[in-house]
């Protein structure tokens, strides 16, 4: 097997708040991310997505956050939590880059498109002005936005939403990394525009050959683009596993919820199951397993004893007691008919 | 004052209409182009056609004074027969009390106001810029060092550092009244500036920015501070004005631009004695104070509502 471009272990990223308590957003995450495949990440809103993605880059506001010291994160051999930050800057944008979820809110509304695509060429390449003009004009085409040259100097509120995220996807592969790390990059799109963009980003990862880490809640979105797919509950891995796995045969009982909550064409049901109950707060997980108080199988030993993430399959892992104890699974109880 | 000197005020005057008619096309076509599909039609502000107007005719007046007027500014005319002379065709603005020629005064007057006025400000808004960006951006120590000192500096009167550097130097060459008026007028603009970067900073393009490999320095002046220009161009739009009148108040108290180098203020110090026979000595120049700063204000408020990036882009 080839090497992972990305290596990441026991990823802890804690939240300190001002009364003294502390959140622990990330809590022990571990995956790899190889070259050329797309790892979706998937989980409700506050489980702890969009910190692990910005945990990569380095981004979290420090203080309150802080990632723990025993955290790995190696992207190309080089441990980034200990890069200097000079030669951080030298790797965000350059080799690991990121796409946010707001076309309309990440770019900067008083900078031409042209400019802020550019922007990345000047700064890691050192590229003059013509130059990056140049290379921002060959993205536009590469993102396929239609008339580049008249679009260049567009500001970004005299684009459509999916133009938008063209540039946005544009500003992040200007300097071609070797991952990209796309935080629900097609939540704010219409379904039309969502695809387009989906489908853009199939084809310049085939196009450029980098490592995409998508990062959603959407299932139908990960369904259709990722390889491999990591579920996240509470700050942790929950699930993890290649995407057919996954949505075939699923493990752990949030993973089962969560297909359950999706309307689905080629199995008719009645009604949709929801997930009783929300994520809790990140400075109060639940002792034992912390997906237990929403869990319809939960026993005792749930309530008490942390499982840990143990393979089932090759490739296909999970953090749950009925690994152990299958036996304990009350039929029907997840909404999932199988 | 001959034909020529008539033709050069009537030219300004022309070149002034011309002048402001064109900047408000022009404005308007760019406002149009920019809100264009959004349904918000730009509204012109009564007014603001005229203040534009003044302005450039002040600005032209200023910068043309040698054209437009037929005396050096300090030069006595007549001491006998021109004393306190009312306004003529041969003197549009009167003479004063030395027999000098109010209009030649005013105009290189303007001058002083004007390049007083902007110089201040300019320097006002770089430091209040500075300062504002730093403290908003790096937060933290930084930010509360700076606010100490805006507070102190905000709680002083101006009035009084000013009369007391004044009265610690005999003679305040114009530079060191630039300088010291620039430097006592930044605070209001650093909290204003760093007010909106407080904001900035947290908006999604920074957090991008840095995603994509940019340093502070990089993020606040290229990604930062060009969100903060309209506020900022508005303040100092408004700050002109400020200054120019405090300028005028220690140009009157005798602290500000020393006779006989021409300050609007002074001016109007210089005639205040002849407050009730030669009227025009002080009239005029005090008029232009009122309009320049009516119009810099009126300027102001266009420019806050045009440039206001709530009401735009959205």
């Amino acid at each position: 097997m080839t090497e992972p471009v990305l290596r990441v272990r026991d990823l802890k990223t804690y939240f300190v708040s001002e009364g003294g308590g502390t959140a622990r957003a990330v809590d022990g995450v571990s995956f790899d991310l190889y070259p050329g495949e797309t790892l979706g990440l998937v989980g409700e809103s506050g489980c702890g997505k969009t910190v692990t993605s910005l945990s990569l880059l380095r981004l979290v506001p420090e203080p309150p956050g802080h990632i723990r010291p025993g955290s790995l994160i190696e992207l190309e051999g080089r441990n980034l939590l200990t890069l200097s930050p000079r030669d951080l800057r030298a790797v965000r944008g350059n080799r690991l880059a990121m796409i946010f979820q707001e076309p309309m809110s990440a770019l900067n509304p008083v900078l031409t498109v042209g400019d802020q695509i550019g922007e990345g060429a000047i700064v890691h390449q050192g590229l003059s002005r013509r130059a990056a003009r140049a290379r921002a004009m060959e993205m536009l085409q590469l993102v396929g936005i239609p008339d580049p040259e008249l679009r260049i100097d567009d500001y970004p509120h005299q684009l459509s939403g999916g133009m938008r995220q063209r540039v946005m996807i544009a500003m992040a592969l200007v300097c071609h990394p070797q991952v990209l790390i796309a935080d629900e990059p097609t939540t704010a799109l219409d379904v039309t525009i969502q695809a387009q963009i989906l489908e853009l980003l199939d084809r310049l990862q085939r196009e450029l050959g980098m490592a995409i880490m998508l990062i959603t809640h959407d299932l139908g979105v990960v369904a259709g683009t990722a390889d491999r797919v990591l579920v996240m509950y509470a700050g942790q891995v929950v699930e993890g596993g290649s995407t057919p796995d996954l949505f075939h045969r699923p493990v752990h009982p949030y993973t089962e919820g969560l297909l359950a909550s999706v309307p689905r064409l080629d199995q008719p049901r009645e009604r949709l199951t929801g997930i009783p109950g929300t994520v809790p707060a990140a400075s109060a997980w639940p002792t034992g397993c912390r997906f237990h108080p929403r869990c319809p199988h939960a026993w005792e030993r749930c309530r008490t004893d942390e499982p840990p993430l143990v393979e089932i399959a090759p490739g296909h892992s999970a953090r749950c007691w009925l690994v152990e104890e299958p036996g304990r699974r009350r039929p029907g109880a997840s909404g999932v008919t199988r | 004052m001959n034909g020529a000197h008539w033709f050069a005020i009537v030219a300004a005057i022309a070149w002034s209409a011309w002048a402001a008619q064109w900047l408000r096309l022009h404005f308007e076509r760019r406002q149009r182009r920019a809100t264009a599909g959004t349904g918000r039609r730009f509204v012109r502000p009564p007014g603001t056609l005229i203040a534009i107007g003044i302005l450039v005719f002040f600005v032209t007046v200023a910068v043309a004074a040698p054209l437009v007027t037929p005396y050096r500014p300090s030069r006595q005319l007549d001491i006998v027969r021109l004393q306190n002379a009312p306004p003529s065709w041969g003197h549009p603005l009167g003479t004063d009390l030395y027999s000098r020629d109010t209009w030649s005064r005013l105009a290189y007057g303007a001058r002083v106001s004007l390049a007083v006025g902007l110089l201040a400000t300019l320097l006002a808004a770089t430091v209040g810029a500075a300062v504002g960006a730093a403290a908003g951006y790096f937060r933290r120590w930084t930010d509360a060092v700076l606010m100490r000192v805006v507070d102190v500096g905000l709680a002083i009167p101006r009035i009084f550092i000013l009369l007391v550097a004044a009265a610690l130097t005999a003679h305040l060459p114009l530079a060191a009244l630039v300088l010291l008026l620039g430097l006592t007028s930044w605070f209001a603009t650093s909290r204003l500036v760093r007010a909106e970067v407080l904001t900035l900073r947290e908006r999604d393009f920074v957090a991008s920015a840095r995603a994509l490999g940019g340093g502070d320095w990089r993020i606040i002046f290229r990604h930062v501070l060009p969100n903060v220009a309209a506020p900022l161009i508005v303040s100092l739009a408004l700050g002109i004005g400020q200054v120019m009148l405090l300028e005028a108040a220690l140009s009157f108290l005798g602290v500000g631009v020393q006779p006989p180098t021409p300050s609007w203020g002074n001016m109007i110090a210089e005639g205040r004695d002849q407050l009730a026979t030669a009227p025009w000595t002080t009239l005029f120049p005090g008029l232009a104070i009122v309009l320049v700063v009516m119009a810099l204000n009126t300027v102001g408020d266009t420019l806050r509502d045009a440039l206001d990036p709530r009401a735009g882009a959205s």
